[in-house]
């Protein structure tokens, strides 16, 4: 089965629905399938709930489905970077549903891992554990919290090979290698594209069982949202 | 005198120890690290996936792939690791994690803690709080003892109970405020206990802006 595809349009086609689940890779801009999430807009297709760490900025990744309207629901931890975001959850035109971060993270990999549910002591006694189930274990009390899988998922990686394959590059790793395994089908932007046998097999983080379909994106734009530095010591 | 911002991230950072793995807030609490004492190893966690946190890059090596949690150029050490945030949540909730600093907008006397949302305003998120909170072995709050709204009122932080939804249920060991430093005992009945008074603030002045109940053990004399 071939699973490269010759660009992010093509990779999409036929696959996106109304009303579908999309998980979208990132911490911030960090890391997100930028590429993906373009041609995810191009699609048109509306009422999505997104999953993410965040919403994006304006005019920036999941930013840019919120310009559309195209977004029904987000579950994000937090989505401070975002003004049209918060306009149009105050107006009531977006769903939100908070959760920790750790949280999210661990729906996910729980997701992907065929485990529809698992107890956490996050948020015990918080919003966050009103209505769910809280069990004691060993004295202490833990919240239980749902597995979260994607009708899709779109990742962004550094490296992959052809059979999907796949190495991240510093912090832009956060959420895409829990993302790749909670997809029913799984997209992956790679930055470097190259033929089985040119990674190091100990090396890969993501196997390619988990990904259906490839594009590479050799020019990826990549943005800062807070450019820190410091001054360079005299010599 | 009350403590300044960089006062009480000093105060903070004695709460250090060598070899601990920490993780620092946005804030004051970022300015720890700036006072680990030389010949102290400690090694700072970014709960975006990244563990041996260096300081910000020189001008023009900065690199969108390396950032902090709180979304901030950054740099690797030769220690440093990178995982995903599931693995950065198994550290955080799994307990490998020494110390927490981080921020609030009110603590009670039983080590609740209120710091991600106020009703009616737009709320961002509570990001990795929740799970600091509720995984990290010792919690240290550091912030201004009162909010002091813009006509001048004053709103006291440190309560019999947070009136603002939760973050985490007995959480807190350690406030550093500007006036001072109290200790919480969260999993016994001991309360709150006033160990510190910032140089030149007196008992009153702490009593007169902390509605939650607190007992006195001053280690030493201001």
């Amino acid at each position: 089965m071939q699973k490269v595809y010759s660009d992010a349009k093509s990779a999409l086609a036929g696959q996106v629905k109304d009303g579908m689940t999309i998980m979208c890779g990132g911490f911030g801009l960090c890391g997100i399938p930028e590429v993906l999430i373009e041609a995810l807009k191009d699609t048109g297709a509306k009422n999505l709930t997104a999953i993410s760490n965040n919403a994006g900025t304006d005019g920036f990744g999941l930013g840019l489905l919120l310009e559309t309207r195209q977004i029904k629901k987000m579950i994000s931890s937090y989505v401070g970077e975002n003004k049209l975001f918060a306009q149009q959850y105050l107006s009531g035109e977006l769903e939100l549903e908070f959760n920790p971060q750790g949280t999210l993270a661990e729906r996910i990999r729980a997701g992907g891992a065929g485990i529809p549910a698992f107890f956490t002591k996050t948020g015990v006694g918080t919003l966050i554990a009103e209505g769910k189930e809280v069990k004691t274990f060993d004295g202490e009390d833990y919240v239980m919290e749902r597995g979260l899988v994607a009708d899709i998922s779109l990742v962004h990686a550094w490296k992959g090979d052809t059979e999907g394959n796949l190495i991240y590059r510093k912090t832009a790793r956060n959420f895409n290698p829990m993302m790749a395994t909670a997809g029913k089908l799984t997209i992956v932007e790679v930055e470097h594209l190259v033929q089985p046998g040119e990674l190091d097999p100990d090396a890969i983080v993501t196997p390619g069982v988990f990904v259906q379909r490839i594009i590479h994106v050799p020019n990826a734009k990549k943005h800062i949202e807070q450019r820190t530095t410091r001054k360079r010591e005299a010599a | 005198m009350a403590w300044t911002r960089d006062q009480m991230a000093a105060r903070a950072a004695q709460e250090l120890r060598d070899g601990f793995y920490v993780n620092l807030g946005i804030g004051i609490p970022t300015l720890v690290s700036n006072y680990i004492p030389q010949g102290m190893k400690v090694s700072l966690q970014s709960e975006n996936g990244m563990l041996g946190m260096g300081p910000f890059p020189y001008e023009g090596d900065e690199d969108a792939d390396l950032i902090n949690a709180g979304k901030q150029t950054i740099t690797e050490l030769p220690t440093t690791s990178y995982f995903s945030s599931a693995d950065s949540f198994a550290m955080i909730r799994g307990g490998h994690i020494d110390l927490s600093i981080l921020g609030a907008m009110q603590v009670a006397e039983n080590g609740d803690l209120a710091n991600w949302m106020i009703p009616g305003k737009m709320v961002k998120g509570m990001g990795g709080a929740m799970d600091l909170v509720a995984g990290v072995k010792k919690v240290v709050v550091v912030m201004d003892h009162v909010a002091k709204a813009k006509d001048g009122m004053i709103e006291k932080k440190l309560l019999h109970r947070c009136n603002l939804p939760l973050t985490g249920a007995r959480v807190v060991d350690m406030v550093v405020t500007d006036l001072g430093v109290f200790t919480i005992d969260k999993h016994g009945s001991g309360g709150m206990t006033l160990v510190e008074l910032a140089p030149g603030v007196t008992l009153d002045d702490i009593k007169a802006n902390t509605e939650a109940s607190f007992q006195v053990a001053l280690a030493k004399a201001a």
